[in-house]
C-alpha cells in the first residue's frame, strides 16, 4: 500500500518547512518502504492509519456485501450458513476494530498536534509501534478464514459459550489478534492523552481547545478504562478454551452471563469511543460553514464528559432478556434514557450554531449535516430499544441492526468522511473535486437509507439477525436493503478515486482553506509541511 | 532559546508523569476485570440473583409451619451434551407449606457404556425465592461417578422458609447435568476428604 501514499517530497518540505526553520537539523529520512516502517512523524503515521482504515473498510464492506447478497432472496443461494456466520462476525470485527477506530486514531494523529500547536505527538516512537501492531493484528484475524474450521463465527460480540465451548479451533488466533489490536488502541490513547495534557501551545487552556481535541481526550480516557477489561475477558476465554478453567462454563461453576456483563462493560463505552470523536469533528465543521462560533462550547464539553461517565452505567441494556431482576431492568432503562439528555444538548447546540448563520454547503458540510439528521434517527431508535419491556420484542432482531448501523454508518462513518473532506486541503494542498464529492455524498445518503431504513420494518416484523435465511414475508424489505448496500458499497469507490485525484492535483488550497475556519491547523501552509510548530505558536483567544 | 529548552524539559517530565499515571490506571482496570469474577459471585450470592443456590448443606430452620399458605415447588431436570445420563425425579411438582421440610427422590442413570463423572448444577427461579429455599441434603453438593449402566438414587431434602415473599406461589428448581472432565482433580478432592466443590 505504500506507493499510493501522499508523499511529501523532500524538495517541497525544505521550501515550506523553512517557516519552522529547523528542517536541516534532521538527518535525511530513509526512503521507500523503510521510511514508512520507521517513521515517527505524526502526519505520516496519521496517513498510515487512515489508509489502513480505508483498506479495512473495503474488506469489511465486501464481507457485508456477501451477507447482503445471500439475503437478497429467502432461501440459501450463495453461501453455506457456516460461512455466512463467519461473514457477519468478521464484518463486525473488521469495521469496529479495523475501520472506525483506526480512522479516528489517524485523524487524531494528524490533527491533534496541529490543533493544539504541538510539534508532534508526545511519544513518537510509541506512535509508530501502535500503528504497526494493527496490520499484524488484522492479518492474523483475516488469516483465520483460511484455517481448518473457519474463522470466528459467533458474532462480533463473541458470547461464551459460543466462543469457547462451541468455537472453531481458530478462536485462539482471534483472541491473540484482539489482544494486539487492543494494545495498539491503548498505546494510541496514552499518546493522545500525553500530547493533549502536556504539549498545548503556551496560553492555551483546556477550555480553549478545539472540540475535536476535547472529545478525543475523553475518548482516550474511555479507551484506557475499558480496553483492559476486554483484554481480561478474552484472556479468560483463552484460559477456558486452552487451560481448562471455567470462567464462563456452568459445568465448572462459572457463568456464561458473566461473559456478557464483562463484554458489555467494555462494549458500551466502546460504542461511545466510536462516536465521541465524530461529535468533535462535526463541532468543528458546522461552525466553519455556518461562519459562526460554536454555540455553547462549554456545554458541549460537559455533555461529552457526561456521556462518557454515563456510558459506564448502562451496559446491561444489551442484556435485558438474560433474566435480570426487575430493579436492574428499571435502573438500566432509566440510565440509558438519561444519555439522551447530553446527546440532545449536543444536537441542540449544532442546530443553534447554524441558526441565523451564513451557511454554505461544501462537501464537508453536506456530510456533517447528514450526520446530525441521521445520527438523531439512530438515537431515537436507541431510545425505543432502551424501553426494557419493548426490548423483549426488539432484542436480536433487525431493528437492532438498523439502530446501530444508523449511529455507525451515517453517524461515525459520515463524520470520518466529513473530516476527510474538511482536512484534505490541509493534507494534500488541493481541494477535493466538488462534483465528485457531491455524487459521492448523494449516492451514499441514498444508499445508506435504502439499506438500513427497511431494516427497522423487517426488525419490527420479527426478522431475527444473524440468520442466512428468512421467512417469505421479509423478502421485499431485504431486496431493498441489499440493493441499497450494493449502491452504498459502489459509491465508496468514488471516494477512493476522489482521494487519488486530490493527492495528485486539483485546485490549490491556501493555508486557511475554508473561509470560516478558525482553529490553529489553518495557520500552517497547505499542504502541511512535514514539521510544524517547532516553535510553539502564540495562542490568542478569539474573544480577546 | 533557554526558555524553550526549559519548556521542553517541563514537557518531557509532564509526559512521563502522564504516562505513568495512565499505565497505573491500565493495570488497575485489567486487575478489575479479573476481580469482577469473584465480585460477581459475591454479588449474586448476597442478592440471591442468578438462581445460584448454596453449594453446601444448610441447617433446618425450626419454625412453625404456615398452614395458611401453599406453595408449588416444581422440579425440572435437564441433560447436557457429552454426558449420557438421565436424571429422573419421582414427582414433577409438590405442594408444601412454608416452614415445612419435604423430601423428594431423584434417580441417576448412566445410559452410556463407560464410567464417568458428572454433576447436577441447580438453579432456582424466580431468583427472589432463592434465599428462602434451604437445602438440607442434596446430591448437587458433590460430583458423582456412575459406572456404565449404573443407577443411583439420591434424595433432596429442602425447606421453604416462612419469610418467602407473599406473591411467590411457584418455585422452580432446575437441575442441569454436566460432565466433569477433570477426573483426577475430582478424585483427589474426594480422596482428601473434601467435597470436591469450589463453586
Amino acid at each position: 500500500m505504500a506507493p499510493k501514499l501522499p508523499l511529501h517530497h523532500p524538495v517541497e518540505q525544505s521550501s515550506t518547512a523553512s517557516a519552522g526553520g529547523q528542517a536541516a537539523a534532521h538527518p535525511a529520512p530513509p526512503r521507500g518502504l523503510m521510511r514508512w516502517l520507521l517513521t515517527t512523524n505524526h502526519k505520516e503515521i496519521g496517513s498510515l492509519y487512515l489508509i489502513f482504515s480505508l483498506t479495512m473498510f473495503f474488506i469489511g464492506g465486501i464481507f457485508a456485501l456477501v451477507v447482503r447478497a445471500e439475503l437478497f432472496q429467502p432461501g440459501l443461494q450463495l453461501v453455506v450458513p457456516e460461512f455466512f456466520n463467519q461473514m457477519t462476525t468478521m464484518h463486525g470485527l473488521i469495521m469496529v476494530f479495523g475501520a472506525i477506530m483506526p480512522a479516528f486514531v489517524g485523524l487524531a494523529n494528524w490533527m491533534v498536534p496541529l490543533q493544539i500547536g504541538a510539534p508532534d505527538m508526545a511519544l513518537p516512537r510509541l506512535n509508530n509501534f501502535s500503528f504497526w501492531l494493527l496490520p499484524v493484528a488484522f492479518t492474523l484475524l483475516l488469516s483465520t478464514l483460511l484455517m481448518p474450521g473457519g474463522g470466528p463465527n459467533f458474532g462480533w460480540t463473541f458470547y461464551a459459550p459460543l466462543s469457547t465451548t462451541y468455537a472453531p479451533p481458530s478462536t485462539t488466533f482471534f483472541i491473540l489478534s484482539l489482544h494486539i489490536a487492543g494494545i495498539s488502541s491503548i498505546l494510541g490513547a496514552i499518546n493522545i492523552i500525553a500530547t493533549i495534557l502536556n504539549l498545548r501551545a503556551p496560553g492555551m487552556r483546556l477550555m480553549d481547545m478545539p472540540l475535536f481535541c476535547w472529545t478525543w481526550l475523553i475518548t482516550a480516557f474511555l479507551l484506557i478504562a475499558v480496553m483492559p477489561v476486554l483484554a481480561g475477558a478474552v484472556t479468560m476465554m483463552l484460559m477456558d478454551i486452552n487451560f481448562g478453567t471455567s470462567f464462563f462454563n456452568a459445568a465448572g461453576g462459572g457463568d456464561p452471563v458473566l461473559f456478557q456483563h464483562l463484554f458489555w462493560f467494555f462494549g458500551h463505552p466502546e460504542v461511545y469511543i466510536m462516536i465521541l470523536p465524530a461529535f468533535g469533528i462535526v463541532s468543528a465543521i458546522i461552525p466553519t460553514f455556518s461562519r459562526k462560533r460554536l454555540f455553547g462550547y462549554a456545554s458541549m464539553v460537559y455533555a461529552t464528559a457526561s456521556i462518557a461517565i454515563l456510558s459506564f452505567m448502562v451496559w446491561a441494556h444489551h442484556m435485558f432478556t438474560v433474566g435480570l431482576p426487575l430493579a436492574a431492568e428499571l435502573f438500566f432503562m432509566y440510565t440509558t434514557m438519561l444519555i439522551a439528555v447530553p446527546t440532545g444538548v449536543k444536537v441542540f447546540n449544532w442546530i443553534a450554531t447554524m441558526f441565523r448563520g451564513s451557511i454554505s454547503f461544501e462537501p464537508p458540510m453536506l456530510f456533517a449535516l447528514a450526520f446530525v439528521v441521521q445520527f438523531t434517527v439512530g438515537g431515537f431508535s436507541g431510545l425505543m430499544l432502551a424501553i426494557s419491556p419493548a426490548d423483549f420484542q426488539y432484542h436480536d432482531t433487525y431493528f437492532v441492526v438498523a439502530h446501530f448501523h444508523y449511529v455507525l454508518v451515517p453517524g461515525a462513518l459520515f463524520a470520518i468522511l466529513a473530516a476527510a473532506y474538511y482536512w484534505l486541503p490541509k493534507w494534500t494542498g488541493h481541494y477535493p473535486n466538488v462534483k465528485l464529492a457531491q455524487w459521492h455524498f448523494w449516492l451514499s445518503v441514498i444508499g445508506v437509507n435504502l439499506t438500513f431504513f427497511p431494516m427497522h420494518f423487517s426488525g419490527l416484523a420479527g426478522m431475527p439477525r444473524r440468520i442466512p435465511d428468512y421467512a417469505l414475508q421479509f423478502a421485499d424489505f431485504n431486496v431493498a436493503s441489499s440493493l441499497g448496500a450494493f449502491l452504498f458499497g459502489a459509491s465508496q469507490l468514488l471516494f477512493v478515486i476522489l482521494i487519488i485525484k486530490c493527492v495528485r492535483g486539483g485546485e490549490k488550497a491556501p493555508a486557511k482553506a475554508w473561509e470560516g475556519a478558525e482553529d490553529l491547523e489553518w495557520s500552517v501552509p497547505s499542504p502541511a509541511p512535514l514539521h510544524t510548530f517547532e516553535h510553539p505558536p502564540t495562542f490568542r483567544r478569539e474573544s480577546e | 532559546m533557554r526558555n524553550e529548552a526549559g519548556r521542553d524539559h517541563d514537557n518531557r517530565q509532564g509526559v512521563r508523569r502522564t504516562v505513568s499515571k495512565t499505565l497505573f490506571a491500565l493495570a488497575g482496570m485489567f486487575a478489575f476485570a479479573f476481580a469482577l469474577v469473584p465480585l460477581y459471585d459475591v454479588f449474586c450470592e448476597v442478592t440471591g440473583l442468578n438462581g445460584k443456590t448454596s453449594a453446601s448443606a444448610q441447617a433446618l430452620v425450626h419454625e412453625e409451619v404456615d398452614t395458611s399458605r401453599m406453595v408449588t415447588v416444581q422440579f425440572v431436570t435437564r441433560g447436557s451434551a457429552g454426558l449420557p445420563w438421565n436424571l429422573e425425579v419421582e414427582t414433577r411438582q409438590i405442594r408444601v407449606h412454608p416452614g415445612q421440610s419435604a423430601e423428594v427422590g431423584f434417580a441417576f442413570h448412566n445410559t452410556g457404556d463407560s464410567a464417568i463423572w458428572g454433576r447436577a448444577v441447580p438453579s432456582v427461579s424466580p431468583s427472589r425465592a432463592n434465599p428462602h429455599l434451604r437445602k438440607l441434603t442434596c446430591f448437587c453438593f458433590q460430583e458423582q461417578r456412575l459406572e456404565a449402566g449404573e443407577r443411583m438414587s439420591a434424595p433432596l431434602v429442602f425447606q421453604l422458609t416462612r419469610d418467602l415473599p407473599e406473591d411467590v406461589n411457584t418455585v422452580t428448581l432446575v437441575y442441569t447435568l454436566y460432565p466433569v472432565t477433570r477426573d483426577e482433580a475430582a478424585l483427589q478432592a474426594r480422596a482428601s476428604g473434601g467435597i470436591g466443590d469450589e463453586a
